[in-house]
């Protein structure tokens, strides 16, 4: 086995640290769960300032603690819950949870993020993390009661719903506050898009498998120990008037969530397998019959920890148990089977309690659709298959979630489920990148930094890394001069690009490589501290006035932590996070030739500008030609042990460049 | 009995269950303006509005700290109300021992809503501040009320079960620290000369 630098204990523990921690708790509970074994580990503050928390510490441990010949569904695999940093301060929309660990899916580097309460409760409790590894022999939930942390049978929980278990548990622990994680049918069967569910939020993207794996069925937390924030005063004063501001704005929160024109949507996503885009269909009479459905089986909108947007509406359609749903889920089902919004809301209440990820199992349901029409899966692999698309969709969830049949194909995702299927499937997958199933866009002209964003991100969807830059140019000059005066998310370089972008004319190769780069800053940032995505990362695209900002976050941060930064020295902590990420990836095979878009992602592509801008990405990245961080640049963030590592691997070479690389470049 | 006629401002919070998006930003606010040193922590486990949140049944109902009781009590109903079914521990205001909330998670003393009036008193309580889906309203009115004179035993009563659970040394204290202050730290009203010297 390869030394780790720097072990654990050595980080930990040993030097006991004497200053009060802010924001964060300054303890992991690492739970063995092979021996059944649970420790509270004191974690180092030297970290915190160096990835600030959330993925950031957990991309480090997963570094540190995961050999990358490890298999995902190995005991040797980690799962790993973060609080973000400013979860539990009064930082508002400062709730989200990192999950992050390895999937089966794509072999690599796997991360999700969920809203609701469990971060901050999990701080309240004393704990800033829960690092899972080995693997339970029988189903078992975590308990964590401040500081009693118990691994408990759970059994008699085997096949129930996400938030059924939840509500159980509540239950019979007697604690209506605790907050619960768990995983449905789905993931106890190590379906490869089974979710995580919490309250009304859910986290996706080849996580909810490993907690199934490694036979975690739900973590029940509750806490009630203080979390003491650097300078409060400031902070209240601070916030006190953002509540009503960041409520009243339209330029925040989910911008799906209320709204009942679905035009955008309808139009310009793909319907079926990512095939076909329906001009026109969306008109006035669908809305209002659509909406007048909406305001029928919602119960009410809702929110997630000290948050005054709503994004998630809670809903209850006839004969489905309540749940939640937030985002486009809202008509991904529909979508993918060519079939209305009510039939979405019914297939809901069915998926969310199974812990089905609402954006990638439409696409393996409409996946196997066409493969049965294409007599490429026939009645002999789905038998007694209905004739309706509903019923289809019905069918062969219950087939996925019990891996029964076919379905034990289908429950690897649309990558994998065509080549166990074969017989020519393997062209029905056109859709995913990295072995990932992709939003279902089929555009018409290649966008270069969306062409960037799409070849070289690290957490497979596009959600996860476009945000900051406005997706289109306004046509109107003055108009345009005005958007930009009033940009105060932007920095200057951004502001002089988009006063020169002309509609429907592509940005310089240096405007993209940046723009590509601030989005993603972004959202590094926001996966460390815990920061949502719609008041921040996600945001700028729609408005340009996201509440957070590479300008003000730094304030929050000090204010919140203790930890003092500038735009610049935040900016460095986020591609220093990136580039970590970028390394567990390296290490686990990952290369340019991995960092291709779904070819019929646009219907005109231009590979030699895409060569160009992936070049100057890399470049301007200071990676290699083959997307390998170099020394330099390494050893510039900081991140020394991973040249180290890599130099020692023979991923780098002493000059930084890899043979092939070099005859690439010619 | 002498009976004394005066004008008091009432406060009060109104509370529309439907528009709760159960986001507790009220808990945290306002264990946060109530932490020593004020704002020190955050620590909804600490506050004086708990929001009772059932999410399966679509319950939010955010309650404020009312009274203490030494014992729960027996029989409780359940309400039905619209085509939702309410427990009555999921409205009732009292810190009780059937249950962990308005108890102050380190020292377990019981935890009343004083609406933000404790020590300078806030013009709008946090709770409401933070509310920006409109689930809480703060109003104050005018009304008049006639004070009774006092009933020495009636004050018996009502100190003893304070007694009973402080502490006589703390009572005391409590009495020595407030009549500096009085008649400002009258917690759910205040005597409207008051008002007048705010403006
Ligand atoms: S903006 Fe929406 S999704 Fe984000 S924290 Fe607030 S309520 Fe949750
Ligand atoms: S702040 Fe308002 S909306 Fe949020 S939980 Fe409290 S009462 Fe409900
Ligand atoms: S009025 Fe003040 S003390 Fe009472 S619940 Fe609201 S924030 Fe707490």
């Amino acid at each position: 086995m390869a030394r780790q630098t720097p072990s654990l204990t050595k980080w930990m523990g040993i030097e006991k640290e004497k200053k009060m921690r802010y924001a964060e708790a300054g303890f992991n509970l690492e739970i063995d769960l092979t021996r059944g074994n649970i420790e509270r580990e004191a974690t180092d503050p030297k970290w915190t300032e160096f990835y600030l928390g959330g993925q950031g510490t957990a991309g480090k441990i997963l570094w540190d603690r995961v050999r990358p010949e490890v298999e995902p569904f190995s005991p040797d695999n980690l799962l790993i819950f973060s609080a973000g940093l400013l979860n539990g301060t009064p930082v508002i929309g400062a709730n989200r949870t990192s999950v992050d660990t390895f999937s089966p899916q794509t072999g690599r580097y796997s991360h999700s993020l969920f809203g609701g309460f469990f971060g901050p409760e999990l701080k309240h409790a004393g704990y800033d993390k829960i690092i899972f590894r080995g693997k339970a022999r029988d189903l078992m939930y975590l308990y964590i009661h401040n500081d009693t942390v118990e691994l408990r049978d759970a059994g008699h929980l085997k096949g129930k719903g996400a938030l059924e278990t939840a509500h159980l548990l509540k239950q019979e622990l007697k604690l209506p506050e605790a907050q619960v994680a768990a995983i449905g049918l789905a993931g106890e069967n190590r379906v490869y898009m089974a979710t995580i569910e919490h309250a009304n939020s859910s986290a996706s993207r080849g996580v909810g498998v490993i907690m199934g794996d490694k036979r975690i069925k739900a973590i029940v937390v509750r806490g009630t120990k203080n979390i003491h924030i650097a300078r409060p005063k400031a902070l209240f004063e601070l916030i006190g008037p953002m509540y009503k501001q960041i409520h009243d704005r339209k330029d925040c929160g989910d911008p799906m969530s209320h709204e009942d024109d679905e035009a955008f949507h309808v139009d310009n996503f793909a319907w079926g397998n990512a095939r076909k885009r329906i001009k026109g269909y969306w008109n006035k009479e669908k809305e209002i019959r659509w909406k007048a459905l909406s305001d029928q089986v919602r119960n009410r909108w809702t929110g997630c920890y000290n948050c005054p947007k709503d994004c998630h509406q809670s809903v209850s359609y006839p004969g489905r148990p309540t749940y939640f749903q937030k985002c486009y889920s809202k008509l991904t089902y529909a979508m993918a089977a060519f079939e209305e919004l009510d039939f979405n809301y019914d297939i809901l209440g069915v998926t969310q309690q199974y812990g089905l990820d609402g954006f990638s199992t439409p696409q393996v349901l409409a996946f196997a659709v066409e493969l049965y029409e294409a007599g490429i899966l026939t009645d002999a692999d789905l038998p007694g298959f209905p004739k309706t698309a509903r019923e289809r969709f019905f069918y062969l969830v219950e087939k996925i979630v019990r891996r029964e049949g076919i379905g034990d194909a289908l429950a690897n995702g649309v990558y994998h489920a065509a080549r166990q299927i074969g017989k020519g499937a393997e062209a029905f997958d056109h859709n995913s990148m990295k072995k990932f199933e992709q939003v279902p866009l089929k555009l018409g002209m290649v966008n270069f930094p969306y062409f960037l964003m799409y070849a070289t991100g690290e957490k497979m969807n596009i959600t996860q890394i476009e945000g900051s830059y406005p997706q289109v140019a306004i046509p109107d000059k003055e108009e345009r001069r005005k958007f930009v005066d009033n940009w105060e998310a932007a920095p200057e370089r951004f502001k002089k690009w988009y006063m020169e972008w002309e509609p429907q004319t592509h940005p310089s190769i240096e405007a993209c490589v940046n723009i590509c780069d601030w989005n993603e800053v972004m959202h590094y940032i926001d996966d460390s501290i815990g920061t949502c995505a719609w008041l921040s990362s996600f945001r700028g695209q729609f408005g340009g006035r996201p509440p957070y900002h590479i300008f003000n976050l730094p304030t929050f941060i000090s204010l919140a932590a203790g930890i003092d930064l500038d735009p610049d020295s935040l900016w460095k902590k986020a591609a220093r996070n990136r580039n970590l990420i970028r390394a567990i990836n390296i290490r686990k095979g990952l290369r340019r030739a991995d960092e291709k878009p779904p070819e019929d992602h646009w219907k005109k592509r231009d590979p030699e500008m895409e060569k160009k801008m992936l070049d100057a990405y890399y470049e301007f990245k200071g990676w290699n030609n083959e997307g390998i961080p170099t020394k330099n640049k390494l050893d510039e963030l900081g991140l020394g042990f991973v040249s180290e590592d890599f130099l020692k691997r023979g991923i780098l070479t002493e000059n930084e460049m890899l043979p092939l690389a070099k005859e690439d470049a010619e | 009995m002498e009976e004394k006629i005066k004008t008091k401002i009432v406060k009060q919070i109104r509370v529309d269950i439907d528009k709760c998006t159960g986001c507790r930003a009220c808990e945290l606010a306002c264990s946060a303006f109530h932490a020593r040193p004020r704002y020190g922590s955050a620590n909804p486990a600490g506050s004086r509005i708990r929001v009772m949140i059932d999410e399966l049944k679509d319950v939010y109902v955010p309650v404020r700290a009312g009274f203490y009781t030494p014992a729960e009590c027996t029989g409780r109903y359940t309400y039905t109300i619209g085509s939702k079914e309410y427990r009555e521990c999921g409205f009732c205001r009292v810190a009780c021992p059937s249950r962990g909330y308005f108890k102050d998670p380190s020292s377990h003393l019981s935890l009343r809503c004083d609406m933000c009036e404790s020590d300078t008193p806030l013009e709008t309580p946090w709770c409401v501040t933070v509310c920006g889906s409109g689930a809480l309203i703060y109003e104050e009115r005018e009304t008049t009320m006639t004070e009774n004179e006092a009933n020495p035993e009636e004050i018996n009563i009502g100190l003893e079960s304070l007694a009973d659970q402080y502490g006589m040394q703390a009572i005391l204290d409590t009495v020595a620290r407030m009549s500096k202050t009085y008649p400002k730290n009258i917690s759910g009203y205040q005597i409207s000369e008051r008002k007048n010297d705010q403006k």
